[in-house]
Parts: C-alpha cells; structure tokens; sequence
C-alpha cells in the first residue's frame, strides 16, 4: 500500500514501515526551545540526564518570545538560557534573530527531517515537506537527551486546492476558510496535506502559512511535498544542496480528501474569540479597528510586508488607528530596509518593532486597551491572546491589514489593490 | 471522599489556563498558579481544593504547547482533568506530568457535583447523582507513563523511552 507524506517521513525516522494508527519511536533531526518554555526545558533536562544533550548541533535555543525583554524576571530567564547554552553548546538563536519558526524554515528545515519544539506552531516547517510538530516541555526534554520520541503516526486529511487565486486572496484566505469549514478540533491527531495547482504555484512563503495554522484545525503536521519552488527557497537560503524530492505515493490511503476550488474563495476573516469563527468579509459588517498589527510567523515575511508597503505607499495610516508591524526575522527586517520597505511603512505611520513575536500573545507590548478592537494577521484570536481578556482579536491576511489601516474598518483588500 | 467537579465551557484555550500576560511568572509556577483559569473563571483559583476536579466541554486546552498550563492545573491540587474531547498537544502534555486526563460525557457532571475516579477501572463516579460514567483506556503507551507519575519518572526508573 502507498504511504502518505507523514506515513513516509514517520517510517523513514523509526527504521521501519509505520502506517496510521501504529505508535513508533522515531529519531529526531533537529529539537527546539524558546523563552517562553526553555527555562522549564533546563530544568527537565537536569533532570533527565544531568543536562546531557544528543547532539549539541541539533539542539536549538532561541530568545524570541519576548524581545526585548519587558521586565526583570524574563532577563533573568534569558540570561538561564544563554548560560545553558554556553555550557551545553546548543546552538543559540540570540534575541533579535527572529521568531522561532521563521529562522527554522531559513535555516533548519528541509525535506525528509524530523524537527519537534516546544510550540504548537513547530508544524510550520511542514511547508518544506519536514515532518515537524509541537510538544510539551518534556517530551521536547526527552528528544533532546535521546535523540528520539515518540508518535502515533497520523491519520491523512487531504486538501486538494485547484484553481487561480482571486484578487486579493491569499493562502491565509484559503487556511482560514478551511479552520472554519473544519473547526478548531476538526483534524485533531491528523496530518494536513495540502496539494493541487494553487499550491504548486505558490512561493514558500505563502505556502508556510498552510502548514502553520493546521494546528488551529488541531492537526499535529501540516505538510506539503517538496518541489521545485521548495529548492528554490533553500537556493535562496544557501542551502540548495538539501534540497530532496518527497512526495507522498500516487496509491496512498487518505482518511477524507477535500477537494477546493480557489478561483471561488474570498477573502476570510477569524472573528474573536475563536479561530474557527470564521466568515468571508461580506458578511462581518462594518467592524471598526484600534490597532492593526502585521506580525507573527504565520504573515510577517519579507512578502506578506511588501504588500502591506505596497498598499499604503504614499498614504497615512487612519486617523485614530494604531499599525503595528514586526518583521518575522532579522533576515526579513534587513532586506525590508535596504529595499525600502520599512521607509515606505515608516512615512505611512506605522510602527516597526525589533524581529520576534512581540504582541502576537500578550507577553509585551501593544496591548490593547479595554474594548479595543484589533485586526492582526497573527494566528489565535483566543480571549485574552493579546494581553487584555477585555480586547477583541480579528484575524486576516496582510493585506487586509494594509487595506484596513487606511480605512479604519474591516476592508476588502480588492478596494486598495 | 471524592472531589468537587468545576465546571467550564467548550474550547478552554492555554490562554484562559496560562495567559501570556503573567510570561514573567513561568519560572515561578507557584506563583503562576495563582491566576490558573483566571480569564475563564475568576472564582477557580481561589476556591479549588486538593483533590477537586476540572470539567470541560470540547476541545478542552486547545492552543499552546505551553506545558506550564497542566502544571498549574496540577499544582492547584486538580486530581484530574475530565473533558468531552482534549487538544492534542496538551492531553500529551497531562500525561507526561502525571495529570489524568479523562474523556467522559460530561453533560452528566454538574457544577458543584461530587465526583471519584477510578482510573483502572475506567469509571468516573457521580456521587451527587448516583451514576457511573465509563471512560476509555489511554493508549497503551500512554497508561505505562501515567503509572510511573510521568515520563521523566518513568525514564529515571526504566532509563528510557517506553518500548513500543
Ligand atoms: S509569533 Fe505568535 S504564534 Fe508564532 S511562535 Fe510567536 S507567539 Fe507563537
């Protein structure tokens, strides 16, 4: 029988054929932490091994989460993990390298590899065919002392998406709608496996948007075969010679194939409080907007913010609208400056902060104030996400964002297109 | 005997359990569990006692890997966790720490109500009610590091992985 991509890349780490359903101990690629779990990821693996690692170059730290550091407890974190990092010699993703995700799929990931974090987002780099997933900060602990954990492996939802994309329709359009035509436990223990023609045409850096929210679905692996368009972004990298082909077999088993037609999709909105709240912009109304922000690892790269500039170029941004951009990594942020990009945001109004996750989950900065409506193009819409359980989150693609910071309400990005 | 049954919704997110605007106190659980569940229900924190039980809807901690949101739910003295349905990553996590973690109807439990558990026997018992609600095994792998109180006690008595 054929294998899908996660019975494939399941197989290949445990040294056998795995199919859905069976639980296998698998070899680990790469394992990660950050700073919002890593100092709890040091004091587990004391505990598991005295602070042993498999392979200090496949054991990655970053300081992401909250950069630069708000308050005396979160330095002191930092300065936790810097410490273990020196002394164990992982590799150490300083603050103000980028979010997490984004500087794995810059720099870690590729075909064939087997990657757990301690973030539900680790599924990102499922976009360049890596069999990647979040965990807690034990079994993350344990992947790093072994070398391996282990998995059930998933059963397949496949998502065959055909057709043009509309103006003004992007892949977190195609990801929203299908989070809500799913719900947000409606692939819960499944892989995601997104393929057909839209996908083939699309560049890495909308594909990663696919992958990333199929957690928000609840899924444990969002995947896409690897081709030509994934070489090119690791050529792009500098990491050509990693590239691999991987798809899954034409004869595969799949647990439900869904086939989507692309050409007919509009732009889709997540309305607060929950991620599978979701509606195409014609039916929300007029929603008026506090504070736009374009961030996060879902819709922060260097593409998602040259549509914002694009929109905005030569504008201002609303009266009484706050717009908040924070590129995704330092990669982005360089290239956004020496392009222009962040000039063009700049003399718009907007606000640029330093790479990382900043107020995409409330641990710093831009909170909202109580009441206050935010449209982000971040992933979770939860109450309380942005720091204020008394603010209200909606979610869409950046250039809604774009189109939404120069009118103040909800807009249709075909309006300023 | 028994424990008194909290009641919450559907959909309770690791931000209603371990907002990430008390970030700064992860490395002070203690602290941290003070505000548990405190955007769902500001009434838990305060009032739970050892040996009460958490009961949810669908879904129950969707979002985050964050593992710090079992361990508050843990040290707040929760025997264990009884929800319709679990979020994948943090029904994984429960079982690491040693926090049971219960499929069950849980229509049938109200606020308020007097619960046990039997976790080999696979039984929720309402003592308010007078009725037995059946639950399923844990996968096999899964029973094993509940049994040791975890997967780090399990790895420090066994010195690995359970075989598979
Ligand atoms: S940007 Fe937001 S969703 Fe992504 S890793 Fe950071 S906190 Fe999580």
């Amino acid at each position: 029988m054929g294998k899908t991509l996660a019975g494939k890349l399941v197989s290949s780490h445990a040294g056998r054929n795995v199919s859905a359903g069976e639980s296998a101990i698998v070899k680990v690629d790469y394992a990660f932490t950050h700073d919002a779990s890593g100092p709890l990821v040091v004091k587990k693996l004391k505990e598991i091994g005295g602070g042993k690692l498999f392979d200090p170059k496949r054991v990655i730290i970053f300081i992401d989460h909250a950069v630069p550091s708000p308050r005396l407890e979160v330095s002191n974190d930092h300065a936790v993990l810097r410490e273990f990092a020196k002394s164990s010699g992982c590799v150490f993703e300083e603050a103000g390298t980028g979010i997490c995700h984004q500087v794995v799929a810059e720099k870690y990931a590729a075909p064939g590899r087997m990657i757990v974090g301690t973030d539900s987002h680790t599924v990102m780099a499922g976009a360049l065919a890596s069999f990647a997933t979040g965990m807690g900060a034990t079994d993350v602990s344990v992947a790093m002392t072994f070398g391996k954990t282990w998995l059930r492996v998933p059963e397949t939802f496949r998502f065959v998406i055909d057709g043009k994309l509309p103006k003004g329709v992007y892949s977190k359009d195609i990801i929203l709608h299908l989070i809500g035509m799913l719900g947000a436990e409606g692939a819960t223990y499944k892989a995601m496996q997104f393929e057909g023609s839209t996908i083939e045409n699309m560049e890495m850096s909308e594909r990663l948007v696919l992958p990333n929210m199929s957690v928000e679905a609840g899924a444990k692996v969002g995947l896409i075969a690897s081709d030509s368009k994934t070489e090119a972004y690791l050529k792009q990298m500098g990491r050509g010679d990693q590239f691999t082909e991987l798809h899954p077999d034409a004869n595969a088993q799949y647990e439900k194939t869904f086939e989507i037609d692309a050409a007919k999709l509009t732009p889709q909105v997540a309305l607060p409080h929950a991620v599978d709240n979701v509606k195409p912009i014609g039916e929300i109304g007029e929603v008026k907007i506090d504070q736009v922000f374009v961030g996060s690892c879902t819709n922060a790269r260097l593409e998602d913010i040259k549509i914002v500039a694009s929109i905005i170029k030569g504008k201002k941004v609303a009266p009484g609208v706050r717009l908040m951009v924070t590129p995704a990594s330092h990669k982005v942020y360089m290239e956004a400056v020496k392009d222009g990009t962040v000039q063009t945001l700049l003399e718009a109004g907007a606000v640029i902060t330093p790479s990382g996750c900043g107020m995409c989950f409330g641990a710093l900065g831009g909170v909202p104030a109580d009441g206050e409506r935010v449209f982000s193009t971040t992933n979770r819409n939860f109450q309380g996400r942005m720091g204020n359980p008394k603010a209200f989150t909606y979610l869409g693609s950046p250039a809604m964002a774009a189109a939404t910071a120069l009118k103040g309400v909800i807009t249709h990005p075909a309006e300023v297109l | 005997m028994g424990g008194r049954a909290w009641k919450f919704g559907d959909g309770i997110s690791t931000d209603h359990i371990a907002p990430g605007r008390f970030f700064h106190l992860r490395s002070n659980l203690p602290e941290l569990s003070k505000h548990v569940l405190e955007d769902a229900r500001a009434d838990f924190a305060p009032n739970v006692k050892k040996g009460d039980f958490v009961v949810g809807g669908r879904n129950f901690g969707l979002g985050s890997s964050r593992e710090h949101a079992p361990t508050i739910i843990k040290m707040a003295g929760v025997e264990a966790v009884i929800a319709k349905s679990f979020a994948r990553i943090f029904y994984r996590n429960c079982v690491n720490i040693g926090l049971p973690v219960i499929i069950a109807d849980t229509d049938q439990i109200d606020e308020g109500n007097i619960l046990e558990v039997d976790l080999s026997a696979g039984k929720v018992r309402n003592i308010t009610k007078k009725i037995e609600l059946n639950f399923p095994p844990l996968p096999e792998i899964m029973t094993k590091i509940l049994l040791e109180g975890g997967l780090i006690p399990y790895i420090q008595k066994h010195g690995g992985l359970p075989d598979i």
